[in-house]
């Protein structure tokens, strides 16, 4: 029991590094209706920034909302520069533009930083949190953090015209023209915010995976099992999403055998076909109810 | 006038849709565009709202607007519920009609003019909370034109208002938009299939055939068109 508790826990803040990709995933996904296989490489890269602005002296939390802003300007220029000129291209363009930015962002951060591992700071520490072993403040404070993103995004969504705006770009961008909204700035707005949640995601993950230029491949395909799992449509499905898959990659790794370690990746992909197969819209996705 | 337009050829690719249409609506009118299947009628609004590509002259309130974004062409006053209704099915009723208002300020007149609408059509008040997708045609089509009215358009554009519906919806709807102009002073300009009901409500009347204006006359007198009674009311 013990042992299923601690396995629990220990899935819980692999989930929060999950949650918060997951999360990112969603943003693109519902401003563009495509999934942004870069998504890694740039949380990635604005970790690198971060760790550079450290590293020339910065405190964490200057450097920590310096690369925030960074990020998000540097994902409404992707938009604007990378993937405006392409929106009506081929499902196939977009999906090497894609990887352009894969391979550009990837490579040149191993050019400007080396492909050595760093270590990334943590404001909140490595103590175990209530004198156990389950958890330690890093985890906890990962997990703290992807709460409140997820609840400033219900707010934001929910709560501000901007917010309403931009779920209607994405659900129906003709009919948003038609009611005054500019819809391309919509777009780059989704990308800006993406990648802004990126870049908070990749800060919190560092600590753990060390830093380097292939650090977030194995994540973004854990959040991708996440974010379909919870469903494509649902932020919050998807932070949910983040944390099961989590708990059940712990989980397997541990009660099934031969899982061990090594097939842990695998078990995400399973997850993901597995999920498409039975239930497309995920856990928590919003089917369109409409009557004709 | 109001909305003046000249000379207009419209273009999808490489074919045309329209050649040299010319025709207009002033301040408080409703006028209608009559015409069969594939005569231009939609072709005819999209281009007002810069849809399609278009060489002509398109003016509102004097101001050249051919060719200009979708979004620019709204922010004039002109609202548009266009072929099949464009209803956010995913969002609620309430937030479909905050979205009509999208381009204007001032929260309290805003939600002022929600309840305005829900005055108008209150199965909508309702279903407000409800997902707009599940509605039935004729609360859709009634979201629709909420939603364009939360404008607080000069000129409303509507495309196939009956379109899919039952015939006392039909009615009521017309009836609606008939209070809605003498109230608001809102100009329309109705493109239907349903010749009979777009005569009775304007007062002037275009009859298109494939993309030419053929007959431009008061809605009296294309009602009484001995060839347009045979081809479109059916009598």
């Amino acid at each position: 029991m013990e042992l299923l508790l601690q396995q629990v826990m220990a899935g819980l803040a692999n989930g929060a590094i999950y949650a918060c990709m997951a999360l990112a995933v969603v943003m693109i996904y519902q401003a563009i209706d495509h999934l942004n296989f870069a998504q890694g490489e740039m949380a990635m890269f604005s970790t690198f920034i971060a760790w550079q602005m450290i590293a020339w002296g910065l405190p964490y939390w200057v450097a920590f909302a310096l690369t925030v802003l960074v990020s998000f300007v540097a994902g409404v220029l992707i938009d604007r520069v990378l993937f405006r000129p392409v929106q009506n291209a081929p499902i196939l363009s977009q999906i090497v533009a894609f990887i352009a930015l894969f391979s550009i962002l990837n490579s040149s951060a191993g050019q400007i930083w080396d492909f050595t591992i760093k270590n990334f700071p943590t404001p909140f520490g490595h103590k175990p949190l209530f004198g156990g072993t389950l958890i330690d403040t890093h985890e906890a404070g990962m997990i703290g953090v992807t709460l409140a993103l997820l609840g400033l995004l219900y707010l934001f969504f929910r709560g501000t015209r901007l917010g309403l705006a931009m779920r209607a770009a994405a659900a129906n961008p003709e009919s948003a023209r038609l009611v005054g909204i500019r819809v391309g700035w919509m777009t780059a707005l989704g990308w800006g915010m993406a990648a802004a949640i990126g870049a908070v995601a990749g800060m919190l993950i560092a600590p753990v995976v060390f830093l380097e230029p292939n650090m977030m491949i194995g994540v973004l395909l854990y959040g991708f099992a996440g974010a379909v799992l919870g469903g494509l449509t649902s932020p919050a499905g998807a932070v949910i999403g983040g944390f099961l898959v989590g708990i059940i990659e712990n989980l397997a790794g541990t009660f099934i055998p031969y899982v061990g370690r090594e097939l842990k990746l695998t078990l995400a992909l399973i997850l993901i076909v597995v999920v498409l197969m039975f239930r497309p819209s995920g856990i928590f996705g919003r089917r369109v109810v409409s009557r004709v | 006038m109001m909305l003046e337009v000249a000379g207009l050829d419209a273009f999808y690719g490489q074919n045309q849709a329209l050649y040299d249409v010319g025709f207009g609506v002033d301040e408080g009118q409703v006028r209608t565009l009559l015409g069969a299947n594939g005569a231009g009628k939609t072709t005819i609004l999209r281009a007002i709202c810069g849809m399609v590509r278009v060489a002509g002259d398109i003016r509102f309130d004097g101001k050249r607007i051919a060719g200009w974004a979708t979004e620019d062409v709204v922010r004039l006053g002109v609202a548009h519920v266009p072929e099949g209704r464009g209803t956010f099915l995913r969002l609620s009723v309430e937030e479909n009609l905050q979205l009509g208002a999208m381009t204007r300020k001032g929260r309290r007149e805003i939600a002022a003019d929600i309840e305005r609408v829900y005055v108008s059509f209150p199965r909508l008040k309702e279903r407000r909370a409800q997902q707009a997708g599940t509605l039935s045609g004729g609360e859709q089509q009634m979201l629709a034109v909420g939603r364009a009215l939360m404008l607080r358009p000069r000129l409303l554009l509507l495309d196939e208002p009956s379109f899919g519906l039952a015939p006392l919806i039909v009615e009521e709807l017309f009836a609606i938009l008939r209070q809605i102009n003498a109230e608001t002073g809102v100009a329309m300009l109705i493109v239907e299939q349903n010749a009979v009901l777009a005569l009775e409500l304007a007062e002037h009347a275009y009859l298109l055939e494939t993309g030419r204006v053929v007959m431009d006359a008061p809605s009296a007198v294309v009602g009484a068109d001995e060839s347009v009674r045979r081809s479109y009311l059916g009598y």
